[in-house]
């Protein structure tokens, strides 16, 4: 028996939420990695000024975005009322809904699913709360083999390698790199690379098309996630580029999707202000390609099996914080990724969770609990650059350091909790502080060139990734003093 | 408690107390205006070049021949036409109907695939798909790897507010905007991926022959920013 009074974060063991190293140990190996620091800043400064071009010919872009985050805002306000009827809706249209707690049970309700199909293969849209979940492990383990088929979650399976982006998970990877796993790898998992292939884009894009192709005519099940789902009228919506949405969406007999509970929307018309905010902010295009729209069951068109699996796993505990429920307006477009000089410089692993960058530092703690990824709100320079370009207003940085501060709350006293008390005490009596400032002129003597490389213990922590600049040969007090005769 | 109680208790608890929120809709809404003019088409028309889609137009008795020459340009021998796409539209010959419905197979064996549109958004390049007349099953649009969509003048609208006011969300929708396409290598775009990779876009105007220049000065001063 659960006590509701408690937020019920996402489990340990299953999904991808969690890295086994903490952030600045993970990040450290990511800064050595020159290949991978060449190949995101090439990637995010592309996308970056994609972005700014499309979302400045927006006349009313404050306007959307200000529309967009209140919508989800209210959405929030009462996620039972429009949970409640976004089910009643894709049941009156031949739909299927479930509930699941967690991942575990989100998995084994889609892994029955499928097994009552008779089926052991399926195709798959690029989603992240299967990633979150851990889907394709839970499948595997029953026997069933899920193929993304995604260009860049393709890649990233061929390869046996994590996502590193919310959009293009394959962002870690340059085109030769690319080349090299399809030669490698595609003969193993069906139709193989064509030999002589090239690094060229449309020629990689090329070989991803043939290698699919078989498999999505033969599909019988497909399994997707949702972009924004319809409370109202049971509509689900899933955006994507290559046409990989569209033939899941659309050939196979039965469609099994997974979405957040975060992800409903109150009525048709909110969509009109998603579908803006969306694609400009995410691929920098006005529109992308393909955007899919399908109520319960259409007779004739599409699968004739639908089933909706509405996820919880930790964001009804992040819901239950006032500070850090904002985190639950994302709508996964990955814009903060992008300008966030930190991701830019360690690439998504670092993170350990399918949700990285500002907004990961933000989501992953609280689907977690903060003590399950303390690392995270600390993976931040709170720049600000996060806020600017969301296109939902959320307030990043000031999250951040709530954050921090529940971390700090919940780990005990360490050294710097300590000195702080210390300096407080201090700072309360003049004459003793003051004393002290001048004692502290002591360090030049560690200083070589004006630069403190490494402090004794215990302060050597504070130094272990920083140099400290030599304190002044005279402290601001006595300069005070001095020129101007009194204090 | 099974799982749906126990969310439902769950949000309960987070949110003991639902404020009301105000969604101030301050953006630019549905309007109507400007509707398959000149100027919209001119937009409509930057927007899917820029998205590299064939953009062409024809006039309104002229439409069987022009989309002819389209096929025979392209390379197309059959296509598949939804039922009730124009007959007058329709040039003889390279018709494959869907009905009975076509396997996935059969579809992948077609060249490509003919339809109207229910409504196009100028702003975005878009041209949204809902399965009436002439649209077909979503499966019709997307296995067939060249799309010849026409498009009446007066079905295209300026803003994204402006197709949401028309559409009914019940029906299976694809929204296109250009060509299939992908980002996913170094970020840079690549067209042609799983959806038609060929797209092409033929524009029925309402003018007149003699009114064509109008139409030039259109697109020129649409060329800037919206």
């Amino acid at each position: 028996m659960t006590f509701l009074g408690m937020p019920t974060h996402a489990p340990s063991g299953v999904g991808q939420l969690r890295g086994d190293r903490s952030f600045p140990k993970a990040a450290r190996e990511a800064l050595a990695d020159s290949q991978l620091r060449g190949n995101l800043g090439r990637a995010t400064a592309t996308i970056r000024a994609k972005r700014t071009a499309v979302v400045a010919e927006v006349p009313d872009w404050a306007e959307l975005r200000a529309a967009g985050a209140a919508i989800k805002d209210a959405v929030l306000a009462d996620l039972g009322y429009h949970l409640v009827q976004l089910e009643e809706q894709v049941v009156a249209h031949g739909g299927r809904v479930y509930w699941a707690r967690d991942a575990n049970e989100a998995n084994r309700i889609v892994t029955d699913l499928v097994r009552a199909t008779g089926q052991t293969d399926v195709v798959k849209v690029k989603s992240m709360a299967t990633q979150e979940i851990g889907l394709n492990d839970a499948l595997a383990a029953a026997g069933i083999a899920a193929w993304e088929t995604d260009l860049a979650e393709l890649i990233v399976q061929l390869a046996d390698d994590l996502p590193s982006h919310i959009l293009v998970p394959a962002i870690h990877r340059n085109r030769t790199e690319i080349r090299d796993i399809f030669l490698r790898e595609m003969g193993r998992a069906g139709v193989p690379a064509p030999a002589g292939l090239t690094d060229e884009p449309r020629e990689l894009a090329e070989a991803a098309r043939l290698h699919l192709r078989a498999k999505f005519l033969s599909a019988q099940v497909a399994i997707s996630g949702a972009n924004f789902a319809v409370a109202e009228t049971g509509t689900l919506a899933v955006v994507e580029s290559e046409g990989n949405g569209r033939m899941c969406l659309t050939l196979p007999k039965t469609l099994i999707t997974v979405m957040g509970i975060e992800k409903v929307v109150p009525t048709w018309r909110d969509l009109e202000v998603f579908l803006q905010l969306l694609p400009r902010s995410s691929t920098g295009e006005r529109m992308n390609p393909y955007t899919s729209m399908w109520t319960g069951v259409h007779p004739g068109d599409g699968p004739q099996k639908f089933h909706l699996v509405l996820l919880d796993n930790g964001r009804t505990a992040t819901l239950a914080d006032p500070h850090g429920r904002a985190a639950l307006r994302c709508i996964r477009c990955s814009a903060c990724l992008n300008v966030c000089p930190v991701y830019e410089r360690t690439g998504g692993h670092a993170y350990g969770s399918v949700y990285p960058g500002p907004i990961g530092a933000v989501l992953s703690p609280q689907l977690t609990g903060v003590m399950e990824n303390p690392s995270l709100p600390f993976a931040s320079s709170l720049c600000g650059a996060c806020y600017d370009v969301c296109p939902v207003a959320i307030d990043i940085p000031t999250m951040l350091v709530h954050l921090r501060t529940e971390v700090v709350a919940a780990s005990g006293p360490n050294p710097e909790r300590i000195a702080m008390v210390g300096a407080a005490w201090l700072m309360r009596r003049p004459r003793l502080y003051a004393a002290a400032l001048r004692l502290g002129r002591a360090g030049r003597l560690l200083a070589r060139n004006g630069v403190i490389r490494r402090l004794p213990p215990p302060m050597s922590a504070w130094t272990r990734a920083r140099d400290l600049p030599a304190p002044p040969a005279e402290t601001f007090r006595d300069w005070w003093v001095r020129t101007h005769g009194s204090t | 408690m099974n799982a749906r109680e126990e969310i439902l208790a769950r949000i309960a608890a987070a949110v003991p107390e639902s404020v009301a929120v105000d969604v101030r809709r301050t953006y630019r809404g549905a309007s109507g205006e400007g509707r398959g003019g000149a100027k919209l088409v001119a937009l409509f028309e930057d927007r899917l070049v820029d998205y590299r889609a064939t953009f062409g137009r024809v006039e309104p008795d002229h439409v069987a021949p022009v989309i002819a020459s389209a096929l025979v340009e392209a390379g197309v021998r059959s296509v598949v036409v939804p039922a009730g796409f124009p007959a007058e539209w329709l040039p003889a010959g390279v018709a494959v109907a869907d009905d009975p419905p076509l396997s996935s197979a059969e579809l992948d064996a077609v060249d490509g695939v003919l339809t109207t549109c229910r409504i196009a958004v100028a702003e975005t390049g878009t041209i949204v798909l809902d399965g009436g007349a002439g649209q077909g099953r979503r499966a019709v649009s997307l296995v067939p790897d060249y799309h010849l969509v026409v498009v009446r003048a007066d079905q295209v609208v300026a803003t994204v507010p402006d197709a949401i006011a028309e559409l009914d969300p019940t029906r299976a929708m694809t929204w296109i905007s250009g060509p299939s396409a992908t980002s996913d290598i170094e970020l840079q775009r690549v067209e042609g991926v799983h959806g038609p990779r060929r797209l092409e876009v033929l524009l029925v105007t309402a003018w007149k022959r003699g009114r064509q220049g109008t139409m030039g000065a259109g697109t020129s001063a649409a060329k800037g920013r919206i």
